[in-house]
């Protein structure tokens, strides 16, 4: 076990919330982001952390980053504490934040680059070689002398990727890298992922809601919710979970009784004119898709993926199961 | 699998052993003492400002035209000060050349510390809308990094404007100049302009506990130094007594300028007093340190 | 809905809008008090120098002091009313949705800051103003006339404020970028409507006609119905005047740049 990178133990983070409740009364209350968590990932893991909005999983990652301190428990990324030495682990680290670029609008992508080869001392030669590798691997050569606010959503990510990667971190936190990428983007950063993680070693652990990325990325999974640790395992578990149903959104000219779409599907919901029907996930949608064309005046349509939400909800609360069930800890 | 990867990981090091590995971009391991940091600071600090400067310059036309703005922003404090003075010889008992004495000495001061660290204002927007987070992951600290958040050169009209009525006031002054009243004037306004630092820094730290509440720092900032442009026998006993002994703002200027100016000291203050501006500087930016540190340790546990 | 009703509603919305930002009212009522304390010492000095300048005593330049840290977020004096959103909605493109609603742009507007401006007399404007009564000698009126007047008179000045800022909110159709713009707001504003001295103290020619631009309505005016020291029926008839002239010129500009945007949109 000496190849143990990140260590969490029994860690803990509780926050003091005031409500309001009045026109001044206010209330305390605690609540527990995240409740005696513990895992730990080894050196070049690739580690999906998944769980609903709210579940504690920014949390953790800002306890990992050294942003936020633990309230109690113990926790340990490449031997050092976080919240107590933050800049020295800043150096062993990178973090991308799918929402918030940390490039600089109006200057030309390049500068954003030169800003962390200063601020992070990497040695000239090692900051060339790892600045033409990244800029290849995630295809922005073209970009490097374009200002950052004229980019795309897609290419600022990878931007952002490459900035994260300049001083070899040692392992890469992402939160939801493709959230908003267009197809072929996502499907850039998804194949660059996998050979920064088999070909470097580069210990990455990611957030997302998209179920494809940790189908395509992870062999490992955690879930999280109500800050606790709910599922730690491989892919598969939750892999069958997911396959369950996709939904498909169709909008007919006037409000009409349920669709009858035969045993390919159900309608699960209606609404005016529109109408939910749930079909096997692992099934094309264009025979039925067809099927209501020919009989049924359609508008618009639309298929909708198993959001993660609902994967996580059918793998931990299977239907039927009203109850809690207890979490599945990990014994590991 | 395991081989692999440590194989593709000494690859990436260039032979650099394992465990000095994260210590090679960095400085040295271990913990690091107060002089280094402070370097540190300085140098993250200026890489951000010129990244600020580089970017406000992509925008000549409009960078040029706030700058002309700032000058006659910042000019309107003085000319109310001239118009008071077309209408008086005299404001409490101060001449026009001894009150753009006081004026250029304030103006200077704070347009320095606005200059250096006028921006931390937006750190309560930054943590309201999660960007603060990420300079928390940089090897840098983060004082220097949000202090130099949107640093901004138009920031010199004020400096530029408050050194202009300074320059005039010195040749019109009736002083009879010796050596230490000479040395005085930039001590006054290196002591003046950290004192200001502080108060920027103290309102920034307390924006970590009421991220809205950001203007309430302009009273103590903006009103600071409105107020050290008047004379002293202009205002109160008691508000003379919170300016010098509560918040300090008295040694940016009133109480050294009154031994330049051969004036009474503001509540008959003993003649040290005067010489005092740099240790009631050094003790204000200490506690506008610990401020600091206190809002970014609360900061980091609440993650408000 | 009623057309009344309709702007009533847009009104009340400006209002709840900025009633939502508890701590920065709280953060300006602190920071209008400390200037408050701080150019009520420096006006006695001045009046105590020269007494009777411009036609006031200690009291009543006291007042006007209290009275001007009392409007200058009610009136939006430097900037910072109703006219930002515009202006961002205008940069951003997003006006061409305003100007599909089936109400007029100009109206809505002046509802929307008539309900801010409301907002930020009773919540950030009153408390310095009665912090100010309570710790200085001040010179109020006693008749319930007077101050009726005062009102109207502060209404108006309302009307002005919004005229002078949605001129310059619609520049940025040919402008694109508000900055020069807001900053030469700011110090029009905080000069011309003697936020620094009162106007009537501003000498010679150049106070004659800083007393006659429309900057005059906003604090001036108001100022002088309160304290006593002007005609009632011209003063509101000076800020009727600037108002009309005003909000007239508004909806010249904006017939022109709503055919401008009809024209660039296509």
């Amino acid at each position: 076990m000496s190849d143990v990178f990140i260590e969490v133990d029994e860690v803990e983070k509780v926050f003091e919330v005031r409500k309001k409740t009045g026109f001044l009364k206010r209330e305390r209350h605690q609540v527990r982001a995240v409740d005696s968590l513990s895992f730990t990932v080894a050196r070049g893991e690739m580690v999906g952390y998944i769980g609903p909005n709210g579940a504690g999983k920014s949390t953790t990652i800002k306890m990992l980053t050294g942003i936020l301190t633990p309230s109690g428990g113990r926790l340990r990324v490449a031997g050092i504490d976080p919240s107590r030495e933050r800049t020295r682990l800043a150096h062993r680290i990178g973090v991308v934040f799918g929402q918030r670029t940390t490039l600089w609008w109006d200057l030309p992508l390049i500068d954003s680059y030169r800003l962390m080869h200063r601020m992070y001392r990497i040695p000239d030669a090692r900051y060339a070689e790892n600045l033409d590798r990244l800029v290849e691997l995630l295809s922005l050569e073209a970009l490097l002398d374009v200002p950052v606010r004229q980019l795309s959503l897609g290419q600022r990510m990878r931007g952002d990727i490459v900035a994260a990667l300049l001083h070899d971190p040692d392992v890469l936190y992402l939160d939801e890298p493709t959230i908003g990428l267009d197809v072929i983007s996502k499907a850039k950063v998804r194949t660059f992922l996998r050979e920064l993680n088999t070909e470097r070693g580069t210990t990455v652990l990611l957030t997302t809601h998209d179920l494809q990325d940790i189908e395509q990325l992870c062999s490992r999974v955690m879930v999280i919710d109500h800050g606790r640790l709910m599922y730690d395992g491989p892919l598969t578990g939750l892999h069958e979970a997911g396959e369950s149903e996709r939904t498909l959104v169709v909008d007919l000219e006037r409000e009409l009784p349920p669709i009858d779409a035969g045993p390919a599907a159900r309608v699960v919901k209606v609404e005016g004119p529109r109408q939910w029907l749930a079909f096997p996930a692992a099934e094309s949608a264009a025979p039925l898709v067809a099927r209501i064309a020919a009989e049924y005046p359609l508008l618009d349509l639309s298929v909708r993926e198993p959001d993660i939400e609902t994967v996580i909800a059918a793998m931990l609360y299977p239907i039927g199961d009203t109850a809690k069930p207890p979490a599945e800890r990990p014994t590991a | 699998m395991a081989e692999r990867v440590r194989d593709g990981r000494r690859g990436a090091a260039e032979g650099v052993p394992e465990g000095r590995r994260g210590a090679v971009d960095c400085v040295p391991g271990g913990r690091r003492g107060a002089g280094e940091r402070a370097r540190d600071g300085l140098r993250a600090y200026w890489l951000i400002a010129g990244m600020w400067i580089r970017s406000t310059m992509t925008y000549r036309t409009s960078f040029a035209l706030t700058m002309a703005g700032n000058l006659v922003v910042t000019g309107l404090d003085f000319a109310t000060i001239l118009l008071m003075f077309s209408q008086v010889d005299s404001l409490g008992g101060w001449s026009l050349p001894e009150v753009c004495f006081l004026y250029g000495l304030s103006a200077t001061a704070f347009g320095v510390a606005d200059l250096v660290l006028g921006s931390m204002d937006v750190l309560g927007a930054r943590i309201r809308d999660g960007s603060f987070d990420t300079l928390l992951v940089r090897p840098a600290p983060v004082l220097a990094q949000i202090g130099a958040d949107r640093f901004a050169l138009r920031r010199l009209g004020r400096i530029t404007q408050g050194s202009v009525v300074l320059g005039w006031s010195l040749v019109s002054v009736d002083v009879a100049w010796t050596p230490a009243k000479v040395l005085l004037v930039p001590v006054m306004l290196a002591a003046g302009a950290a004192i200001f630092c502080a108060l920027f820094v103290a309102g920034a730290a307390f924006q970590f506990v009421a991220q809205d509440a950001a203007e309430v720092q302009n009273a103590f900032t903006y009103g600071g130094t409105t107020l050290l442009q008047y004379p002293p026998t202009v205002f109160g006993k008691d508000f003379v007594r919170g300016v010098t002994f509560m918040l300090p703002l008295a040694f940016v200027n009133w109480v050294p300028a009154a031994y330049v100016l051969g004036r009474p000291y503001p509540l008959r203050l003993p003649g040290w007093t005067a010489w005092s501006a740099p240790l009631v500087a050094v003790v204000c930016c200490a506690l506008a340190g610990l401020a600091w540190r206190a809002g970014l340790r609360a900061y980091r546990s609440t993650g408000s | 809905m009623g057309a009344g009703r309709l702007y009533t509603a847009v009104a009340a919305g400006g209002f709840r809008r900025y009633a939502t930002y508890r701590a920065a009212t709280a953060a300006g009522v602190f920071t209008n008090t400390a200037f408050g304390i701080i150019l009520v010492y420096t006006y006695l000095a001045l009046w105590d120098e020269k007494p009777h300048l411009g036609g006031y005593d200690q009291a009543q330049a006291v007042t006007y002091v209290w009275l001007g840290q009392c409007l200058y977020a009610t009136l939006a004096i430097q900037g910072g009313g109703a006219e930002k959103d515009l202006m961002e909605r205008i940069r951003t493109g997003a006006i061409a949705i305003d100007l599909y609603r089936p109400a007029d742009l100009q109206l809505w507007w002046l509802a929307t800051d008539l309900g801010r401006s409301l907002f930020q007399l009773l919540g950030r404007g009153v408390i310095p103003f009665l912090v100010g009564a309570v710790f200085f000698p001040m010179a109020l009126p006693a008749d319930a006339g007077t101050w009726a007047a005062f009102l109207v008179a502060l209404f108006l000045a309302m009307l002005v404020s919004f005229g002078i800022r949605y001129l310059v909110a619609l520049s940025v159709f040919w402008l694109m970028d508000g900055t020069g713009v807001n900053q030469a707001m700011m110090i029009t504003g905080v000069f011309f409507s003697g936020m620094t001295l009162p106007l009537n103290v501003f000498p010679g020619g150049f106070g004659e006609v800083v007393r006659v631009l429309p900057w005059a309505a906003q604090l001036q005016m108001p100022a002088d119905v309160l304290l006593g020291e002007t005609g009632v029926a011209g003063a509101l008839a000076f800020q009727a005047a600037w108002a009309v002239a005003l909000l007239t010129a508004g909806r010249l500009l904006q017939t022109a740049a709503t055919r401008r945007v009809v024209v660039q949109g296509g």
